[in-house]
């Protein structure tokens, strides 16, 4: 019995030697998601990166991916452990996943590492992030030629700024339309709730909203849209398939150009760490086919997504703050700090933001 | 037809020591079966699950940190349930003894000194044994089912750390993102051999807390208080022992050292105050108790099995691509098997053929 036990695992000893010798003469570059891959939002439009990464450079490269990785000492290990297994490139896809990657980082200064939606960077690690608010505006005139009442419900997670630049964009694009146009806002503090997301909902409807956009990750709001026959929008994937009636575009993700060109930056040699903030233009924020929608309205849209695409930022003054002090003088472009520290309403929100 | 267990007159030694092992080794045999259906080749599925982490040094430490707060929660929990003590709210005493623990660091981040760590530590144990002693008082007082109360309070913990982090104790400089200062290094619990890895004193305090309180339970008057009240509260009446010191003693121990498992996890392996700060450890640490039968040196053991079916859950996802839930599924297939293996230990099945029209047809 011993023996068998002993010739056994030796067997699969050599079988996991054969493995990592096969795996050494191609690059290898992994992910850490914070959700499932199977969540149709966040952390699947990374997973859909990953693969473009494995579709584009084909045999160059080998992939790996750890999901639903807990923010802490579980991230830590995730990265250490790839870092270890031979990972030449690791993306960390979470904001709370930045300690955690710069500690490792500091430990493995031979491995690159790319971290999103953070702030912190290093030699060796470099941070990129998407121009969620572009699309953010587009969305805002939209609901504002779509609402019969002029009343949007808009559920967030976090008052963090890349949350409130979002409202704050949103609102520009809807006042660009209609100037009255009201915005009512839940906080259902957190990323993932499908529950709370569609009590939001729900109560947003109740309370005279006829849209519905969210910066929650789930499906739950369109669909109580769906249910309701009103409209609303996606969030980070195309949400078309569960409210095929009520989505009128969604605020799409798209991360895998820009995986597949750190990776071959990586194959090259010419990595270098970087701080991108990428948008419309890169195509790293894509807005899903203009949907349930008159042609008018979706030609509207379409012009405005050409417009940002071209290099004009929807934070462009005369922008006032919500207590009536000026923000942007006319003319005035936001820059990318003071948008990246984001922590008040613009005028005309009728909320307090949680401080 | 019908089942029915029967209770065996004797219960085998020999058995009862072996029902583990057994159910290791039939969970491993399912695991193989599960393995095979998803098309890998369970050998070498079933060697990159329990082998491959514990061959390198680094994911030792890995394991260690892991196992450190299972342990102490556990052999804690043992006391209660050998008690009859139910606390099931061991994840409330963890944050409560994490938040207590990190007044200094985070309230007084300029406080620096070789006597802060020392301070925290005690903190974090006062801090859970207090918030364990209101069920242990609602009980004593009362007669309040300490199974709802405990419980209960791990909601109102958490949701207490959440409105912390991001209300008063948010670190001004962290962008509205929900979380406390970093900690300093003095309010960091010292990794042990920070050349191979980053295990942390955690786990020394684990080790040493599961002797003690063996030594507790199996050699001082007050442990067998303890066993006695626990399998017999009326003769230990008779033998002058009082329930509800029990009660207290029982909770406030184990409340204790959830509270030391919380800010040893804050201090040593996070560094900060997060909304969520444990991945489910006082719950996890139930079913650590259990499988270690109740005995603090079995739950070291335990501890350390439970933590590499997490470790091997990793291991598994980016060597083979299968998905995260596996590690779920073998921590469920072990649970399931010691439960059966200890029924069909205690109890055998007999098969009775109900009298009446369908057992008439059933046979």
């Amino acid at each position: 019995m011993k023996k068998l036990l002993f010739a056994l695992m030796t067997t699969a000893a050599a079988v996991g030697f054969a493995a990592t010798a096969e795996a050494q003469e191609k690059l290898k570059a992994c992910w850490v998601y914070v959700g499932p891959i199977g969540d149709f939002g966040y952390s699947y439009q990374h997973d859909q990166g990953r693969l473009e990464v494995e579709k584009e450079l084909g045999d160059k490269v080998e992939t790996a991916y750890l999901e639903n990785v807990a923010e802490g000492p579980d991230a830590e290990r995730a990265f250490e452990r790839f870092a270890r297994e031979g990972c030449k490139i690791i993306f960390g896809t979470s904001f709370g996943f930045m300690d955690a990657e710069l500690k490792v980082a500091g430990k493995f200064p031979d491995v690159k590492f790319e971290h999103a939606t953070g702030f912190k960077t290093a030699e060796n690690m470099g941070i990129y992030n998407a121009r969620f608010y572009e699309g953010r505006y587009v969305m805002g005139q939209i609901a504002a030629k779509m609402s019969k009442k002029g009343v949007a419900g808009y559920i967030v997670s976090f008052p963090i700024p890349e949350v409130v630049m979002g409202i704050n964009a949103f609102m520009l694009g809807a006042q660009s339309v209609n100037p009255d146009f009201k915005l009512k806002i839940v906080w259902v503090n957190s990323w993932f709730d499908p529950g709370k997301e569609a009590d939001a909902a729900k109560a947003l409807f109740d309370q005279g909203a006829d849209i519905i956009t969210q910066h929650t990750d789930s499906t739950a709001a369109l669909q109580v849209a769906e249910e309701r026959g009103l409209l609303g929008f996606g969030q980070s994937s195309d949400m078309i398939k569960f409210a095929p009636k009520a989505q009128l575009t969604s605020n799409t993700d798209n991360w895998g150009p820009y995986y597949v060109e750190r990776v071959k930056a990586v194959l090259d040699g010419t990595w270098k760490s970087d701080d991108v903030w990428l948008g419309i233009k890169d195509k790293a924020v894509l807005l899903s086919p203009f949907t349930n929608m008159p042609d008018d309205v979706k030609a509207m849209a379409e012009a405005a997504e050409k417009k940002i695409a071209d290099g004009w930022n929807p934070f462009t003054g005369p922008i006032a703050k919500q207590d009536g002090s000026e923000f942007l003088k006319d003319g005035e472009v936001a820059d990318d700090k003071t948008l990246l520290g984001m922590n008040f309403y613009i005028k005309g929100i009728d909320d307090k933001l949680p401080q | 037809m019908r089942l029915e267990l029967v209770k065996r007159p004797g219960r085998s030694k020999l058995f009862s020591a072996l029902s583990p092992f057994i159910a290791f080794a039939l969970t491993l045999i399912a695991g193989a079966i599960m393995f095979s259906l998803l098309g890998k080749s369970p050998l070498a599925a079933l060697h990159v699950y329990f082998i491959e982490p514990v061959t390198q040094l680094w994911q030792i430490h890995e394991l260690a940190i892991k196992a450190a707060p299972l342990i102490l929660i556990a052999v804690g929990l043992a006391v209660c349930y050998r008690a009859n003590v139910w606390n099931i709210g061991a994840e409330g005493q963890f944050v409560i003894g994490a938040i207590l623990g990190s007044v200094l660091p985070v309230v007084f981040p300029d406080t620096q000194g070789a006597w802060v760590l020392p301070l925290m530590l005690v903190m974090g144990m006062i801090g859970g044994a207090a918030y364990a002693a209101v069920p242990a008082f609602l009980k004593a007082r009362f007669n309040t089912n300490e199974i709802l109360t405990s419980l209960m309070l791990v909601y109102v913990a958490q949701l207490f750390l959440d409105w912390l982090v991001r209300g008063p104790w948010r670190d001004p400089k962290g962008f509205n993102f929900p979380q406390t200062v970093q900690f300093s290094p003095s309010a960091t619990l010292a990794e042990l051999l920070p050349m191979q890895g980053r295990a942390n004193l955690g786990i020394v305090f684990a080790l040493v807390a599961a002797v003690l309180v063996w030594v507790l339970i199996s050699k001082t008057l007050k442990g067998f208080e303890v066993r006695v009240m626990g399998s017999s509260p009326r003769a230990g009446h008779f033998a002058g022992f009082r329930l509800n010191r029990t009660v207290f003693f029982a909770f406030l121990l184990s409340g204790a050292l959830a509270g030391l498992a919380g800010i040893c996890e804050v201090s040593g392996a996070i560094g900060q105050l997060q909304p969520s700060i444990s991945p489910g450890y006082g719950f996890t640490a139930i079913v650590v108790a259990f499988l270690g039968r109740l005995n603090p040196l079995g739950i070291v053991a335990a501890g350390l099995v439970l933590a590499l079916t997490y470790l091997g859950g990793e291991s598994v996802q980016t060597a083979l691509g299968v998905s995260d839930k596996v590690a779920r599924v073998f921590q469920g297939m072990l649970l399931f098997f010691v439960l059966g293996c200890d029924t069909l230990i205690n109890y055998h099945i007999r098969v009775v053929a109900s009298p009446g029209g369908d057992g008439a047809e059933a046979s």
